[in-house]
């Protein structure tokens, strides 16, 4: 394993303390949480800043509303509340209200995915980053761990315009150099290889870790690139990549309908068409489980991401 | 402060370019806009304290959130007459390449437009961030929004209208269109909104209502609003209205919600509304 970690924690902390952290150094950055202050790790920014907090209760329109206008003033808005009811509850809201209107909010939405878990489908939006990336003004970021996540929220404060930031609910290895700045839209290369690209994001780009141990083990190169900002998309770190691999992997947790596996097959197909294989949920809803057991039967394990980079090397 | 005199005289010269405007495109929406004239002259010849020269952020200024977007003919006409911009622009309304964008937008940089506006429901909670920004930057000044009484149908209002009494929001002066009417018919047929008044103050919100279409009765109730403020509560006005009030054939019916008159219904209604400031 060319990373280790000794420690697990949930991305959302790396939100919470994130926002805590900009709540000390932005007084422009205010926080709105519809009744999900504990799930989101927000009460330390509340506890030190009573009164850039509001509280909206449970009403996901109004606060995408209500964060619109605090950034009219100028404020720095955050909103707080699960991926499901940050994007497909409020998408007119998000944009019009913010995409069309060109308002500095961040909307900051955790328990994404199928490792939300247990409680099952209804909240496990596996169609979050398709919906946001196609609002025209939206950046959409999703971070790989605990680190990168509290990087991220400190970095998109000062990023002008509409952010969607994607994190998650289970505890998940810690993997990054918390002393690395976090560069929207610049993929990271966690790992040099030459047989075969990983792209991965948010808590994939472990699963991409280990899986190139795997491989590596089996005599193959293997390049892995986190990409933690889906759009805009780095073209460059595409391109360089899979011009000396010749064949990539998409590794998401998300629909293969309208997640990073279509974007990049935009971009190599535009402009250097080599094999792809895609690692996601294939157009179907989660269910309840365990996040392992659910990463495991929708086709989100390591060795599923294993299987598609042997695929993909041998359509070569 | 203009007098009640010269503000109607305003007001005839905006209907005459609400209908020339929808009547050039052969577009638009000029019933809710001929109703709300009086309204957005008010506040912008007289009520509100704002500046021209359009600073996004509004700071120490009175600020206006329309909702019902449909209405940007009376909107576009009243910022350009105060002097945001040009009323030559009027004449490119809801053309390519134009600023003035069928319904209001920020993306093509309209001096006065702080929010785009147009899918209904969305305004009152934008006023809402508005005024707690505000009072985050201790700026005195007043929040104002507007909205159609069809778009009280709109459930993201109501959350909305339970967040501004819930943070105390009493500088928060929404409004009312209460024309009546909504485009497949009377609102009372399609989905009838009940006690309209009690409704908000059951939710918290000081009631007022006047006549929408009587310049000194809009005067003096947006006056009585401001008195309001500052006592705990947001504030509602319901303001009846006329839809297509100015123009005969246009007033009080759904139908002129969102069509254009054609050559001779033009030329009626510019009969009808002297023009007294000189047409764009």
């Amino acid at each position: 394993m060319k990373y280790q970690y000794t420690e697990k924690k949930d991305t959302r902390s790396g939100f919470g303390d994130g926002l805590t952290a900009l709540g000390r150094s932005h007084p422009e950055v205010v926080a709105l949480c519809a009744d999900l202050v504990g799930s989101l790790k927000m009460a330390n920014f509340i506890k030190e800043n009573p009164s850039r907090f509001f509280q909206m209760g449970i009403s996901e329109a109004n606060m995408m509303g209500t964060a619109a206008g605090l950034a009219t003033a100028g404020k720095i808005p955050f909103t707080g509340t699960f991926a499901n009811f940050s994007t497909g509850r409020v998408y007119d809201q998000l944009r019009q209200s913010i995409a069309y209107s060109e308002k500095n909010v961040k909307v900051c939405a955790s328990h994404a995915g199928l490792t939300l878990g247990e409680d099952g489908a209804t909240h496990q939006i596996l169609e979050d980053v398709g919906m946001v990336k196609m609002l025209p003004n939206f950046t959409v970021i999703v971070p790989c761990d605990y680190h990168q996540t509290k990087a991220a929220t400190i970095a998109i404060a000062d990023h002008e315009g509409p952010v969607y930031l994607r994190f998650g609910r289970p505890s998940w290895p810690i993997f990054t150099n918390p002393e690395e700045p976090f560069v929207i839209g610049k993929a990271q290369k966690m790992i040099s290889g030459s047989d075969v690209t990983i792209m991965a994001y948010g808590h994939m780009v472990w699963k991409a870790i280990e899986a190139e141990a795997i491989l590596a083990a089996e005599g193959f190169s293997v390049e892995v690139i986190n990409m933690h900002t889906i759009k805009p998309l780095d073209v460059a770190a595409i391109l360089d990549s899979v011009n000396k691999t010749g064949c990539i992997v998409t590794a998401e947790e998300h629909n293969i309908n309208g997640g990073l596996g279509e974007s990049v097959a935009r971009i190599i197909g535009q402009n250097h068409p080599c094999p792809q294989e895609f690692v996601a949920v294939n157009d179907t809803f989660g269910e309840s489980g365990t996040p392992d057991q659910l990463l495991e039967k929708y086709g989100l394990s390591t060795e599923n991401i294993v299987l598609a980079a042997k695929r993909a090397i041998e359509r070569k | 402060m203009a007098n009640v005199a010269e503000l109607e005289k305003i007001a005839s010269q905006v209907r005459r370019d609400i209908v020339r405007m929808v009547h050039s495109c052969q577009s638009g929406h000029p019933g809710g806009s001929l109703g709300c004239t009086e309204y957005l002259i008010a506040l912008y010849f007289s009520i509100m304290k704002h500046d021209t020269k359009f600073n996004m952020k509004g700071i120490e200024e009175d600020l206006f959130f329309i909702s019902n977007g449909h209405i940007s003919p009376v909107f576009y006409s009243v910022l350009a007459r105060v002097g945001y911009f040009d009323v030559s622009e009027l004449a490119t309304f809801r053309k390519i390449n134009s600023r003035l964008q069928g319904h209001p937008a920020t993306e093509e940089g309209l001096p006065g437009i702080r929010m785009s506006a147009g899918s209904l429901g969305q305004g009152l909670s934008v006023a809402c961030g508005a005024a707690l920004a505000k009072r985050l930057n201790n700026d005195p000044r007043n929040v104002f929004c507007l909205m159609g009484d069809g778009e009280q149908q709109e459930g993201q209002v109501w959350e909305a209208a339970m967040f501004a009494a819930h943070n105390k929001l009493d500088h928060l002066i929404a409004t009312i269109d209460y024309n009546g009417q909504q485009i497949d018919g009377p609102v009372d047929e399609v989905l009838s909104l009940g006690d309209l008044a009690g409704k908000y103050k059951a939710f918290g919100w000081t009631v007022l209502s006047c006549e929408g279409n009587d310049m000194s009765a809009i005067l003096s109730m947006l006056n009585e609003a401001i008195d309001q403020t500052g006592k705990g509560k947001p504030i509602m006005i319901l303001m009846k209205t006329a839809m297509g009030k100015g123009v005969d054939f246009m007033e009080g019916s759904h139908k002129w919600h969102g069509i254009p008159p054609n050559d001779a219904q033009l030329e009626d209604a510019l009969n009808q509304l002297e023009e007294t400031l000189g047409d764009y």
